[in-house]
This record gives structure tokens, C-alpha cells and sequence, in this order.
């Protein structure tokens, strides 16, 4: 091609020779050390392939001298960071959850672990912002079933509710109507009067008629007027928060069916300062007591 | 000894960018420049010493911001996040003042090319100025041109030796002040000095005055034009600034053709005033022949006019055969009309408009900086939350910073919400006092009481207006931010 070459009219300037579909190519000349500059790196380039993973061998690959992998080197950080944040957590294990609370920097050291640990533990049932769903308790607000403490709910983490563990929190809302302890009409009337205790739409003949069935049957854990029990993790009838909905054919399912929801004990799953930074986290939220 | 005229000798020089014969890959051809003197040569070396005495300098003064602050007045530090910059002290967040003065700079950039071609290339570029000031070493140590192109030639001797030795080792001292001085723009001066020296400064300061010496060495002492024409964007980017009445520095080859060597007692009729004495190519530090017209590599610095001048003096010619003129302003002249040079076109009035808009746009944005910011961000996850007693919860985080040098007392209270209670995590009351030059997050809870809550839930309002205020208790200054109130869907 380099026969081709010819000085180009209008710049004066020689062509290199290269010519496609007529577009010539002006001669800007490279300077030689730049071409060095490139052949240099290409012989620095095959030094990679010694100290440095390279080739993809069958089952695995060359590692280089170096023997340096990234993975590693996230492994190494994460153990310095883990070392970083010991002298926090060394406090937070010692420390009573009250003091924890009390302290400012421990504040912040303990609801950003729980937070991280509430995404990757808690989040799937009761949801990313603690925001519950049906049958899986909201934690931001201010109804407790067993306590909105820092010690109450440091405990319900440890060993959970109905979980597996011997020290469990437990009670049995009994299936009234499977069981056949309370007929149809009387679930419907028991249903009628669980409504008017929170003041919601009712009808008042068969809330009168299932007065007593309820004195009968649901006061001894519900509470003169259905006031709740946080000792025996037994609903506040009259406030404005239903776990598993508030109308009547929610109610009349809850009494008829029974209800049960379980939490798992975290005590095997997670550390102790884990557990305590979701206490501090959980009681954060706008309800804890 | 070969003469243009009867007392100017005809330099040996050729342009190193001729036209013809070129070869795919080109050798450096050394460029040795001529000591120039005249009156751009001196604007060239007052612009050298203000540029370097900004550089070297500015780490040094010293700027008084009470007690627990830096009292450097320009200080860049990474550690604490802030940019130190005399009265005026930047936030991360306020990165923006840096990005208005870089578009500020890169507009300047523009206008004073469409008006005077590359000035900044020419006189203001630090690879202009250390390129400059590793010539003058270069003479100061080797000689001027002449005797620089006879060493080079030279076998080596004890002398040469010698020579080169006390070369590199001045150009380096200056590479390692050079890279010295940058690393002080980053830690307190005074300090970081004497650590430099007893080993104490950190790791990465030692590295950055390591490369910084290296590259002003290799690219101000060794590679010198060569970074211009092959690595620099902007020679290929000016020409999009200017136009046919751009001044640049031009050859006047209607007064300079039909150029040749001057005999003593010819008449200068009928030729031109370039007795192709080479004085221009000379001095060029791009080596290159302005004669051949405007061209890439001319980074318009002026000397050349400086040594055809003095070329012009001693043939009894008139100055000025190389000068700033404009394309117009040269064809006006060949065909004996006269020109009026106008710097003020649509090109260049947009460019200062430009400049105007985006300095008003900063000066307001200075103006209206406020000392004591309150950010509001609601919760979106949960929107509100449900009470036991019917009442509705929303939650907010709320970043107070204190950029004053004064611990800041506020009272926080919210405004458009009758009856609606506002309670702080943590916090017994709703007063919070945050650090000087520093950000305090707080959580805050706003509860709007049953009756209020049912009546908007009834009247299917699901947002409601309201606004954090914030009140210094010294000043009695208030910030308001507007934000809403979540409710849940009307039935």
C-alpha cells in the first residue's frame, strides 16, 4: 500500500498510502518512543501471567506467584472490620440493655447492627420496615403482645413464641369453634361483642346475648372488658390494632379457628450482642415502652 | 558562517514538523531554543514567577478560623471532608461551588481563545511554565542554543559529565519542590514539612511527592513539547473556539514574501521583509516554523515575534512582520484595506454571557448558603403507623448541620398540624444542641391524636402539609422544611 503515498493538495501534507474507498489518510507520524512506550507494556503484560491469575485451566486456574485473589482480600477486611467493631461489641455483650440504650455512641453502634440484622433475620415476616403483615406482628406501633419493654422483647428474641425452645413464650387461643366449646350462634354472638369493645360497628342484641360467653370464656386471658394480658401474650381486645383484621368475619374466624403464630427462638441462631442490638433496634421503632 | 543579511546570521534550524518525507514513526528531533528577548518574553517570565509564587506560596498563608479548625487558608482536607478555601469553608455536599468554578474556568478558557487564540497554552499551562523554567536551567548550566547543539555533539568528557550531572540534579530539585509543594495543599504546611523530613508524614504523602516528582521531571525536563503535541486534547479542541477574527500569532506573508536572503546595499523592492534568517524557528520551543501558517503544535507563546522583531531593528525594517493578527485582520492588510479588529461577536458575547450566568448562579447560591441546615427525609417503610388508640404515627429522620464554628442550641416544633405531638428518640424534650461544624441525625416522631386522624382518614385527606421549624435559641434565626404527614386511605 505504501506505493500509494503522494503529497495531499490542500494541506500539503503526505498520505501514508492507506486509501479506502477513496479516504486517504494524512501522515501524523507516531513518535518512535511511543511505539516503545506500547511494545513495553506488552512485555510488562506477560509478567501478569506469573504472579497474577491468568489462564482458566479444567477444573481450575493458574494462581500466580502473588497467589492474590479478591475474594481473600474481602475475607481479610471483613476480619478487620470485624476486629474494628469489637470494642463496641465487647461493650454491648457486657452492658445491661437499659445502659446500652443510655449511651450515645453504643445508641448508634447497636440500631445499625440491628437494623443490618433485622434485614437479613426479622424482615421476611414482619417486613423490611418492621411494618408487620396479617398475622405477623407491626413493631413500630404500640401494641404489645407480650411486652414492649427492652427486657420484654429481649426476651421474646431469645427464645421466641411457640417456638421449639423449652423456654418458649406460649399460649393457646383455643380453636372455640372447631373444638365444638361454642356452637355457631355462639361464636357469632361471642364475635358481635368482641367488636363493641373497641367501639366498632356492631349488632347490639347479639353483643348483649354474647356478654357472657365471653366472661366465660375469654376473660381469663383477654381480661375483665378484653383489656389484654402482656403476661400471657393475650391481645388487647379494645384498642385500634388487629394482628389477623379487625371485622367481624376475621374475628369470627379467629374465635371459631383459634390463632397461633410462631416465632423461632434466636438464642441457637444468633449471638448474644446480635440479639441485643435487634432488642434496642425493635424498641427504637416508636413503640417501645 | 551562512548570513540572511548583512549583520544577521541564518540560524541552522529546520522545523521539526516539516511537511514532506515524513516517516510512519517519527524520531524525536531535540529541540534547543534560543534565549528570546523582547517584550513577550518578559511578559512570559513575569507570568512564570506569579504562577509559581501562587503555587509554591499558597499552602503557607495563613488564615485564622478560631480554635478548633485548620488555620491554613487554602486547605483540601480528606480526613474531616471539608474544603478550606480563605473565608469560605465547603461541605462534601457542596461540591457544587467546585464544579461552577471548573465550568467557570473551562468558559474563560473558551472566551479568551476566541478572542486571543491560545494564551493559555502559551503563557499559563504549568507545562509551559515548568517547561520554561527547565530551559532556563538547561542555559543557565549548558549555555544557550549554539553551545548546548556543540555539547550535544561533544564526546564525553569530565566537563560534559559534569554538566549533564548538574543538570538532571537541578531539574529534579525542582521536581521535588514541585511535587513538595502540592502535598501542603493537603495537610497543615507547616507541620507536614517538618514531618516530611524526620519521617513522620504519612505513607501516601511520600508517595504523592514521589510521583509528582517523577512526572515533572519526565514531562516539564524530558518530554517538554512532545506532551503538547501528542498527549494535550486541547490543541485539537481550540480550533472550535476560534474564527476568522481570533488574534494568533501569524507570519504576514504579504509583507514577508518573496522571502530570501538580504545582500548589503539591495533595495528591499520587490521583495519581501524575510531575509529567512530562521531566528523565529530558532526560539521556537515547539520547533517549529510559524512561517508555515497556523498549525497544531504552535502554542502561540509569542517568542518568535520577540526574535523577528529584533531581526527587523537591526535590518531597518518595521516591526511586527510576525504579530497577533486575525485572518481578516491579515487579508484586510494584503489588499491595503484597513480593519477594525472586533472583539466583541456573537461568539464571544456568548461566551461572557455564559461566564456572567453561571458567576450570578454561584455568588447566589454563596448569598443564600445557609449556616444551619435542616434536612428532612419521612419514613417510606412503614408511610404511618397505626396506634392503639386510633391515633397515626409517622416517622422522620431529621439531619440538623452546623457548619458555624459554634455549638448551636435549637428548638425543634412543627407548624400546620393543630394538636399533633412531635417527640424526638431518646430525647426528654424537643431541644438539641449539635457540634460545631458537624451533622446530627435525629429520629423524630410526629403523632397525630385519634379525633384528628379519623376526621382527615374520614374526610379522605391521605396527606397533610406541614413544616419542621427549627429555632436557634441564640439568634432566634428559623429554618422551616416542608414535608407531609401520611395517612391511610379514606374508606
Amino acid at each position: 500500500m505504501a506505493e500509494n503515498k503522494r503529497t495531499d493538495d490542500v494541506t500539503g501534507i503526505e498520505t501514508t498510502g492507506h486509501e479506502w474507498d477513496g479516504i486517504e489518510e494524512l501522515n501524523r507520524p507516531l513518535p518512535k518512543w511511543w511505539v516503545y512506550v506500547f511494545y513495553v507494556t506488552i512485555i510488562w503484560s506477560v509478567g501478569y501471567y506469573f504472579f497474577y491469575p491468568s489462564w482458566p485451566l479444567i477444573s481450575d486456574y493458574s494462581r500466580g506467584l502473588l497467589g492474590y485473589s479478591q475474594r481473600m482480600e474481602v475475607a481479610e477486611d471483613l476480619e478487620a472490620a470485624q476486629q474494628a467493631k469489637s470494642v463496641w461489641r465487647d461493650q454491648i455483650g457486657e452492658k445491661e440493655l437499659p445502659v446500652i440504650v443510655d449511651d450515645p455512641e453504643l445508641l448508634r453502634f447497636a440500631l445499625a447492627g440491628g437494623q443490618a440484622a433485622f434485614g437479613d433475620n426479622c424482615a421476611s415476616c414482619h417486613g423490611s420496615g418492621a411494618q408487620g403483615f396479617v398475622g405477623y406482628p407491626n413493631l413500630n406501633d404500640d401494641a404489645w403482645l407480650w411486652g414492649g419493654t427492652l427486657e420484654s422483647i429481649h426476651t421474646t428474641l431469645l427464645y421466641g413464641i411457640r417456638s421449639n425452645h423449652p423456654e418458649t413464650r406460649f399460649n393457646d387461643m383455643l380453636a372455640f369453634g372447631q373444638q365444638g366449646v361454642l356452637d355457631r350462634q355462639q361464636v357469632e354472638d361471642v364475635s358481635h361483642h368482641v367488636l363493641s369493645l373497641s367501639g366498632s360497628e356492631h349488632d347490639e342484641e347479639a353483643a348483649s346475648r354474647g356478654e357472657p360467653l365471653f366472661a366465660d370464656n375469654c376473660v381469663a386471658c383477654h381480661g375483665e372488658g378484653g383489656v389484654g394480658n402482656n403476661e400471657l401474650g393475650a391481645p388487647n381486645l379494645t384498642d385500634a390494632i388487629w394482628l389477623y383484621g379487625g371485622d367481624l368475619a376475621d374475628i369470627r374466624e379467629s374465635v371459631w379457628a383459634g390463632r397461633g403464630g410462631v416465632m423461632p427462638a434466636w438464642i441457637d441462631r444468633l449471638d448474644d450482642v446480635t440479639i441485643k442490638q435487634l432488642a434496642v433496634y425493635v424498641h427504637s421503632l416508636g413503640g417501645g415502652e | 558562517m551562512l548570513k540572511a543579511a548583512e549583520n544577521q546570521e541564518v540560524a541552522d534550524v529546520e522545523a521539526v514538523n516539516a511537511k514532506q518525507a515524513r516517516p510512519l514513526y517519527a524520531e524525536r528531533v531535540k529541540i534547543h531554543p534560543k534565549l528570546a528577548h523582547g517584550f513577550w518574553r518578559n511578559i512570559k517570565w513575569i507570568v512564570l514567577v506569579v504562577t509559581l509564587a501562587i503555587y509554591y506560596v499558597t499552602p503557607w498563608i495563613r488564615w485564622d478560623r478560631g480554635p478548633h479548625l485548620p488555620d491554613q487558608a487554602v486547605l483540601i482536607d480528606f480526613p474531616e471532608r471539608r474544603f478550606f478555601f480563605f473565608f469560605l469553608e465547603i461541605w462534601p455536599q457542596e461540591f457544587y461551588f467546585i464544579t461552577g468554578l471548573l465550568v467557570l474556568a473551562a468558559f474563560l478558557l473558551f472566551l479568551m481563545t476566541s478572542i486571543a487564540g491560545r494564551v493559555w497554552c502559551g503563557y499559563t499551562c504549568p507545562q509551559t511554565v515548568w517547561t520554561d523554567l527547565m530551559v532556563m536551567i538547561e542555559r543557565l548550566i549548558e549555555g544557550d542554543r549554539a553551545k548546548r547543539l556543540r555539547l550535544d555533539k561533544e564526546p564525553m568528557s569530565a566537563s560534559k559529565f559534569g554538566k549533564r550531572v548538574a543538570k538532571h540534579s537541578a531539574w529534579l530539585l525542582v521536581a521535588l519542590l514541585t511535587g513538595g509543594a502540592w502535598v501542603f495543599y493537603f495537610g497543615d504546611a507547616p507541620t507536614l514539612f517538618v514531618e516530611l523530613f524526620t519521617g513522620e508524614a504519612p505513607y501516601v504523602a511520600y508517595v504523592t511527592v514521589g510521583i509528582l516528582t517523577g512526572t515533572t521531571y519526565l514531562l516539564g525536563g524530558l518530554a517538554r513539547e512532545q506532551v503538547c503535541t501528542y498527549m494535550c486534547p486541547w490543541p485539537r479542541i481550540q480550533g472550535a473556539m476560534i474564527d476568522d477574527e481570533s488574534l494568533m500569532v501569524s507570519y504576514r506573508d504579504w509583507r514577508g514574501e518573496p522571502r530570501g536572503h538580504h545582500r548589503k546595499d539591495e533595495s528591499w523592492e520587490g521583495r519581501g521583509d524575510c531575509i529567512d534568517c530562521k531566528q523565529c524557528v530558532a526560539v521556537c520551543p515547539m520547533g517549529i516554523d510559524i512561517r508555515d501558517g497556523p498549525q497544531l503544535e504552535c502554542i502561540n507563546c509569542a517568542l518568535c515575534i520577540d526574535a523577528c522583531n529584533e531581526v527587523m531593528d537591526k535590518v531597518g525594517r518595521p516591526r511586527n512582520l510576525i504579530a497577533y493578527d486575525s485572518f481578516q485582520g491579515m487579508e484586510a492588510a494584503a489588499s491595503g484595506k484597513s480593519h477594525r479588529y472586533r472583539f466583541v461577536r456573537p461568539r464571544t458575547l456568548i461566551y461572557a454571557g455564559l461566564i456572567a450566568l453561571v458567576s450570578l448562579m454561584m455568588l447566589t447560591a454563596l448569598a443564600f448558603r445557609t449556616e444551619l441546615e435542616v434536612n428532612v427525609l419521612r419514613d417510606r417503610n412503614p408511610l404511618f403507623v397505626r396506634l392503639a388508640d386510633g391515633g397515626i404515627r409517622n416517622g422522620y429522620t431529621l439531619r440538623v448541620l452546623n457548619k458555624t464554628h459554634e455549638m448551636v442550641t435549637v428548638d425543634l416544633s412543627q407548624e400546620g398540624l393543630p394538636n399533633a405531638e412531635l417527640t424526638l428518640l431518646g430525647d426528654d424534650d424537643t431541644t438539641v444542641s449539635i457540634m460545631p461544624d458537624d451533622l446530627t441525625s435525629l429520629r423524630a416522631f410526629i403523632v397525630l391524636p385519634p379525633e384528628q386522624a379519623e376526621a382527615a382518614i374520614e374526610a379522605g385527606n391521605e396527606v397533610l402539609d406541614f413544616s419542621f421549624v427549627a429555632t436557634e435559641q441564640e439568634s432566634g434565626r428559623i429554618s422551616r422544611n416542608a414535608t407531609t404527614f401520611r395517612l391511610p386511605e379514606g374508606r
